[in-house]
């Protein structure tokens, strides 16, 4: 682990030579070639990663190995990067991202967003994006060093890193009630409650792979979650969504009749509203809470008032086993009081074991509940079945039903361990 | 090493100093929300307290000019406050409305920045991180939004579809960019390259496991341990590359690009669903990647075109089927777009209806 020692030695200026990139400055939207030419006069290092990317251009080859770092006391947080042509560019030889926690729902003052920036810029190359689609906020460029460095400034400064590798991912959320109408429970600070209660796995990876926690105030999903999160959050409420029919009338007024058939009647997905004259009747008990109405009519229709949550289990993207869509496991909590938060933990503390004790390695929760089955997923974790939890029964016949073969399942096998539990039965005989 | 350490674990900032002072008076008491025109929003809360949201699209990767540039808008026009969009949009919040044209005249004078990404236009597009900074890509990220956008700036400043228009490009096989009305992804198409010479970096055992169709198995080579690739069953996904950098799946030379359409993350009508295959073959070609743009606005027009109120691009492809989505963007349909994994059965036209 020998370190060069480089000390405050001036980053190596170099020649910009970006004939492909120069491409990129030209059109309408904002560029970020000109941008990091721009900085490069104030950072050298970024004129040469931006040559380096000018030869990826050029050879449509990447020169970027990927390796492991880590602050004292974490096991993540820092996307370390190591050149290819290092000999070429000095400074490129290390130049790492630094994962920062955002604040939930991606608000800043600029007194903090400026702090972050002088952070970084003294640290390192400076290089922010804003935001990676973990979530985080990226910072890029800095050495060894000065990963360290900064991740030190970051926390004296009141910032904390972010999740990498198999551990608890960033948490995000929409923006929900601090501005939307539609937000059925409070996501931003549902975000930080969570993060900072399970902040210790979020920086010391201990989990089987990585697990995402993604937060929508309702099933516009704003946040994402659905379809890139293991476990979405999502805002939901029960009893009656709330009808204004004087609104309803006006809107059918301004917009006609056909606007509102088109648009609302037919495209509610379980066919339960209907238009009597100018009022809409909505057959609540079939509403599955998918917000359509309330978007095209977000005048006259509100979410009801008794409101909570949909927990989702299981999206990942298609690598290995292909993409899983996450599924309810939990079809409503409410989630407003100091119990509400304590069954949710109780919830995720014991999937996050049970997944941990049985998963292989490398394999998501919604891998694992595709290898193991919903049912022992559900006994595992103590959750009753649910028929909200399926599309369908099952279509296959062949079923280990316990109560109706209790005989040969108590009389027999079952007592047995498993035969990597077995005693050898005799070393000595076998020649 | 400083022998003090600074204090560890303090978790997200808190978010309630970081609010606009309209937001934070409001929290959890807005009354509704609409589109004024393209790229602004008004809110307007129980109290009739109304905020302006201009919505600003970024190249998400910025100098600290620009995030200084940015913070002295915000300074000068919305309080010291602003907030950031899942799709790397920047919105800048101001009370009254006379102060929204200003504003607006600032972001573009003084950042260059476009306004617009709101309702049924087209959004910024999430990207990953490229050969700007990834150990793993194929192709660029932000040099490949930078093109396409470019392109259809136009549909981010205008609110012309059907719906909302979500795009995402992923610059390798883990698509890292996820799913959306129209995604770009690289593909590879050859089984990996092993450098048996570097295995020792790897954890063998594991990137024999990593296989999803059990295509690698443990061979001595050259009396070392290394690993080899049965050709028939490797699928060229490239599991192995990311276990184990010794196991290169990319090519300069052959991979390309492929475009899918019709995912969605949004419960409304129909749920969620995932994209599917729509163009495959087109090649990876930097700086601008033409024929990726090309063949986005055609699946863009005909969606344009075709697509009803409130449709996303796989709600619409579904209505009139996939038939018609090949006739009405001129891409041919072929043997690889049926689908051969565990489910493809259920992929199938499992019934007589068909579109004659």
């Amino acid at each position: 682990m020998a370190e060069k020692t480089k000390g405050k030695k001036a980053p190596y200026k170099t020649e910009l030579n970006t004939p492909l990139l120069d491409e990129l400055e030209k059109g309408p939207w904002p560029s970020f070639v000109t941008d990091l030419k721009e900085w490069s006069d104030t950072k050298p290092q970024v004129g040469q990663l931006l040559n380096q990317l000018e030869e990826s251009y050029e050879t449509r080859w990447n020169y970027w190995t990927g390796t492991v770092l880590n602050v004292s006391g974490y096991g993540g947080g820092i996307i370390a990067r190591l050149s290819d042509k290092a000999e070429k560019y000095p400074d490129l030889a290390e130049f790492h991202t630094i994962r920062i926690l955002p604040p939930a729902g991606f608000v800043y003052s600029t007194e903090k967003l400026r702090n972050l920036t002088d952070i970084c810029e003294r640290n390192g190359a400076g290089i922010l994006q804003l935001h990676g689609l973990t979530g985080d906020i990226l910072a890029l460029g800095f050495s060894n060093e000065g990963s360290k460095d900064a991740a030190e400034d970051l926390m004296e400064n009141g910032w904390d890193l972010g999740g990498s590798g198999a551990a608890l991912r960033s948490l995000q959320c929409c923006v929900g009630q601090a501005r939307c109408e539609m937000a059925c429970f409070d996501t931003m600070e549902t975000t930080r409650f969570l993060t900072n209660h399970y902040i210790s796995v979020l920086h010391r990876p201990e989990f089987m792979y990585k697990f995402k926690m993604k937060i929508s105030g309702c099933g516009n999903d704003c946040a994402n979650a659905m379809i890139s999160s293991d476990m979405p959050i999502i805002g939901t409420w029960r009893g009656p969504m709330q009808i204004d029919q004087a609104k309803v009338a006006e809107f059918i007024d301004e917009k006609g009749v056909e606007h509102v058939i088109d648009n609302v009647i037919t495209r509610c997905p379980t066919r339960c509203i209907s238009l009597r004259g100018k009022e809409l009747v909505i057959d609540h008990e079939d509403c599955v809470r998918c917000m359509h109405c309330i978007n095209v009519m977000h005048k006259a229709l509100k979410p009801g008032k008794d409101k909570g949550v949909t927990i989702c289990l299981g999206a990942k993207r298609t690598l290995k086993i292909g993409d899983t869509m996450s599924s309810v496991i939990v079809p409503f909590m409410p989630l407003k009081t100091e119990e509400d938060y304590q069954n949710l933990t109780d919830l995720i503390d014991r999937m996050w074991e049970f997944w941990n004790d049985n998963a292989m390695d490398h394999e998501r929760i919604g891998e694992f509940i595709a290898r193991v089955g919903m049912g022992t997923f559900l006994e595992g974790v103590g959750l009753e079945p649910d028929p909200r939890m399926v599309e369908t029964t099952r279509t296959s016949p062949y079923i280990k039903f316990e109560e109706l073969a209790p005989g040969r399942l108590e009389g027999e096998q079952k007592q047995e361990p498993p035969v990597w539990q077995r005693e050898p039965e005799s070393t000595e005989s076998s020649p | 090493m400083s022998a003090k350490l600074a204090p560890r674990d303090q978790g997200v900032p808190d978010h309630k100093p970081l609010l606009h002072p309209g937001m934070a008076r409001n929290y959890g008491k807005w009354a509704y929300h609409e589109r004024i025109r393209p790229g602004v929003l008004l809110y307007v809360a129980e109290s009739g307290d109304t905020l302006y949201v201009v919505r600003a699209g970024s190249p998400r990767t910025m100098s600290p000019n620009t995030v200084r540039k940015i913070c002295d808008i915000a300074d000068r026009f919305c309080q010291g406050h602003l907030r950031f969009s899942m799709r790397t949009n920047i919105e800048f919040m101001v009370e009254k409305e006379e102060d929204v044209e200003p504003l607006i005249e600032a972001i573009k004078t003084e950042l260059g920045f476009p306004i617009g990404g709101t309702g049924p236009s087209i959004s910024n597009i999430s990207h990953t991180q490229g050969w700007l900074h990834c150990n793993l890509p194929g192709t660029d990220a932000a040099g490949t939004v930078k093109a396409l956008m470019d392109d259809l700036i136009d549909e981010f400043e205008n609110e012309r579809f059907p719906n909302r228009v979500k795009l995402t490009t992923s610059c390798c096989q883990i698509n890292c960019g996820r799913h959306a009305d129209i995604g770009v992804i690289v593909q590879h198409h050859h089984a990996p390259r092993i450098n048996h010479g570097n295995m020792q970096i790897c954890d063998l055992p594991k990137v024999v496991a990593i296989c999803p169709v059990a295509a690698i198995r443990p061979a001595y080579v050259d009396g070392q341990q290394s690993v080899e690739v049965v050709d028939e069953k490797c699928m060229y996904c490239g599991a192995c590359h990311g276990q184990c950098p010794s196991m290169e799946i990319r090519d300069a030379d052959t991979d390309t690009l492929s475009i899918w359409v019709g995912g969605k993350g949004s419960n409304t009508r129909g749920g969620p669903s995932l994209m599917k295959l729509a163009v495959w073959g087109l090649p990876n070609n930097p700086p601008r990647w033409p024929e990726v743009s090309d063949a986005v606005r055609k699946i863009l027009q005909a969606y344009k075109e075709g697509g009803k109120d409130w449709e996303r691009v796989g709600e619409w492809i579904e209505r009139i089927g996939w038939q018609r989505f090949f006739e009405k963007t001129g891409f041919p349909f072929t043997k690889y777009h049926i689908e051969d994994g565990p489910n493809a059965m259920w992929t199938y036209n499992r019934s007589a209806h068909v579109r004659i």
